[in-house]
Order: structure tokens, then sequence, then C-alpha cells
């Protein structure tokens, strides 16, 4: 039990899926403009990959493992994931339509966020079993969702902030997303993974 | 198609509308693997081949896309040249392959590949397309290996560490050591690091357009 603690806060913390593997940059610029749209993208991120790891689990272990197809592992998690967003777009759209608006385009993009092929790829490196890949997986999308939240928060104020016009934009945006980077470190020793 | 076009094409992938400085694409490799420079020329190259690949197979196949399932038909194009790269790092490169590792299947899920096949090479025929892919590729390039050679030379010293290891035993000698090994500042090898490097950079090439008389302006998606 205490092993399954360390693991999911070396997941969520120390090694966060944004500020330490550098995954999912994409969505952690574009979607952070406001609190509240991020953290329905966090939500949704959260739900696909925890969805398409369990499928990738399977698939790797009775499909690609068993007939000895590792080389199609990317093509083959790739699929799988574009159908689990596709599964998450339907069940948003009918749950809550007014999020679905919300996310509009990022959502479907949520298909070419490294997160996603990312933690599914860290899951095969690591080899570990079915409930425990899936607390793996599940955490770390719970640190990305974390950060979502927190970055967002820290942009609603620098909108009001006086930049530079050459800082303004991006690159503030950068600097800011390196702090916090700094902060999270300070995470590290508590558990490792 | 006129050699003026040609020009644009190689223009604005190398610099004016460069992956990374201009539209903020394809960050993740980005920070990730740009430790030191020879790790942010040799991810760079491999999007390039991947990019000038998957374009040229896009533009062949353009008029049998239909667009309401272009989105899986492209990932699907690019997901077989990545493994076919991957496998051939893997192979040839072996030592360059254990420290790029994860992120050479995540060329898959990088944004600019997927961006300019969208943006140019459905719409375009093969040869400009392929063109387009390879100067984005090595716009790519140069961008990671810029980023890369800023980290690497504040963080640890050197320039080009183990550059024989990608390139051949015969680029020895752009192995070089610019500080003594103890003046590093660690935080610049480490995540926080790739943030700030970006952000400066961003700012660099902001300058360098105002310098040139240019507008500075921030394509993409990301752009406040």
């Amino acid at each position: 039990m205490k092993e399954f603690a360390l693991m999911m806060i070396g997941a969520a913390l120390v090694n966060n899926v944004i500020l330490a593997r550098f995954l999912g940059l994409c969505s952690f610029m574009g979607v952070t403009t406001r609190v509240d749209t991020a953290a329905g993208m966090g939500l949704a991120t959260t739900f696909v990959i925890t969805v398409s790891s369990m499928a990738d689990w399977a698939v790797q272990t009775y499909l690609l493992n068993a007939y000895g197809l590792g080389f199609l592992r990317t093509v083959t998690f790739i699929l799988v994931i574009a159908s689990a967003v596709q599964f998450t777009e339907m069940t948003i759209k009918k749950v809550s339509p007014s999020l679905f608006q919300m996310l509009g385009i990022y959502l479907p993009l949520i298909t070419t966020n490294c997160a996603v092929l990312g933690v599914a790829l860290l899951l095969v490196e690591g080899r570990m079993g079915f409930l425990a890949s899936t607390m793996f997986a599940f955490a770390s999308s719970v640190g990305y969702s974390l950060v979502m939240i927190i970055f967002a928060g820290l942009r609603e104020r620098l909108v009001l902030a006086n930049v530079p016009r050459l800082f303004a934009g991006p690159p503030i945006a950068f600097i800011v997303a390196g702090m916090l980077a700094m902060a999270f470190m300070g995470f590290s020793g508590i558990a490792t993974s | 198609m006129a050699n003026s076009d040609y020009k644009t094409i190689v223009k604005d992938g190398l610099w004016d509308n460069n992956g990374v400085f201009s539209m903020l694409l394809g960050m993740c490799p980005c920070m990730a693997m740009t430790t030191s420079a020879t790790n942010g020329f040799g991810m760079g190259l491999a999007t390039a081949v991947v990019m000038a690949a998957s374009s040229y197979l896009v533009a062949v196949f353009r008029n049998r896309i239909t667009s309401e399932v272009r989105i899986p038909v492209y990932i699907l194009i690019v997901a077989s040249m990545v493994t076919m790269v991957d496998l051939g790092m893997n192979a040839w490169m072996h030592e360059l392959y254990k420290v790029l590792g994860l992120f050479i299947p995540l060329i898959v899920s990088n944004c600019l590949p997927l961006a300019r096949l969208e943006a140019f090479a459905a719409k375009q025929s093969p040869t400009p397309a392929f063109l387009d892919g390879l100067f984005m590729g090595l716009g790519f390039t140069i961008a990671l290996t810029a980023i890369g050679a800023v980290r690497e030379i504040i963080g640890s010293g050197t320039l080009f560490a183990d550059a024989s290891l990608l390139l051949g035993p015969s680029f020895k000698v752009i192995e070089m050591r610019l500080l003594p090994a103890d003046m590093g500042v660690l935080m610049m090898i480490l995540p926080p690091g790739g943030f700030i490097v970006t952000g400066l950079l961003v700012v660099c090439k902001r300058l360098m357009d105002l310098a040139a008389g240019k507008e500075i302006r921030m394509a993409g998606a990301h752009a406040l």
C-alpha cells in the first residue's frame, strides 16, 4: 500500500508530466488562459489518459507481446488513443454541452497531446501490472490537471501585469512556467518513481 | 512552381515562420531533448526526416483522402514514418537512441508535423510539400540546436559534447569545453532552464526581427 502511495505521489508531483517530463506542453500553453477552461481540459485529459492507458496495457500484453508485434506499438497506441478521445468527446457532449462548447477545438487535439502517448509509453517501459499502471496513469494525469489549473491562475494575473512589449505573450509565459518548474523541483526527495 | 516560391518555402521554414520560435509548435521535444546541443540536433534531424517523408506522402495522396477522415489518415502516415525512424535509429545510432529514447515515438504527437500537413501538404503538389516538410524540419533542428547550445554552455560549460557518438568519430573536433567543469549552472540543464531559455530565445528572435525592420508576429495557437 505504501509503495502505491509513494508511486502515485512520485508520478503526480515529483516527476510531474508537464514540468519535469515536458509532456503536453501545447495544451499547457494553449488552453491555460482561463482557470475554468484549464480545469475542464484537465478533467477531459485525465479521463482520456486513464482510459487509454488501460486499453493500451491490454493491447500491449495480449496483442503486441503475445504475437511479437512490438514494432507496431506507436501505430497501435495512437489508434487506441484516437478512439478514446472520440469516446470522451461523445461522453462530454452528452453529459455537459457547455463544457463541450468551451473546450472546442482542443478536445479532438487531445489525440496529439503527447502527455497521453507519453504516459502510455512510460507504462510500457515500466513493465507494471494492470492495477499499478492504471494508478500511475491516473496519478500522472492528476498532476497534469493540477499544473494546468495553477498555471491558468498565474496567467489570469499575468494579463493584468505591465509586461515589456518584447516579452508580451508566450515569452513571459515560458519564463513564469520556468519559475513554476523550479517551485515543483522542491518536491523531489519526497518520493522517487 | 516558380523559383521564388521555393525560396519563400525555404525562408519561411528556416526563419520567418520557424516552427518553434514563431509558431510555438512542437514544444515538448524542444525542451525535453535540449539538455545539450547534440541531443537537440539529433532530435531535430529525426523530426525533419519524418516531416519531409510524411509531407510527401500526404501530398501524393491528397486527392484520395476525404476531409472527414483526414486527421486519422495523417496520424497513421506520421506514425508509420516515425516507426521507421525509430527502428532505424535503434539499429544504426544506438547510443543516441538511448538518450532520445521515449521522445522518438513521441514525434507522432508533435503538433508541428501535423500542423504542416494540414496547412501545407494537403493542398500542394508533392515537390513543394516535400521541401516544406524538409525545411520546416531543418528550422526545427536549428531551433533545437540553439536552445541546446545555450543550455549546454551555461549548464555544463561544454558545446557539442558527445557529437562523435551521433555523427561519427571525425566530428570529435567540434566537441568543445568553454567553461571550467565546476562553473556550470545546473539549473539550466534541469527542466526550469528549458522553459526560461526558450522564452528568452523567442525574445531574441523578436529583437532580430525588429532590427531587420519587420513586425513582431506570433502565428500559431498560442498567441495571447
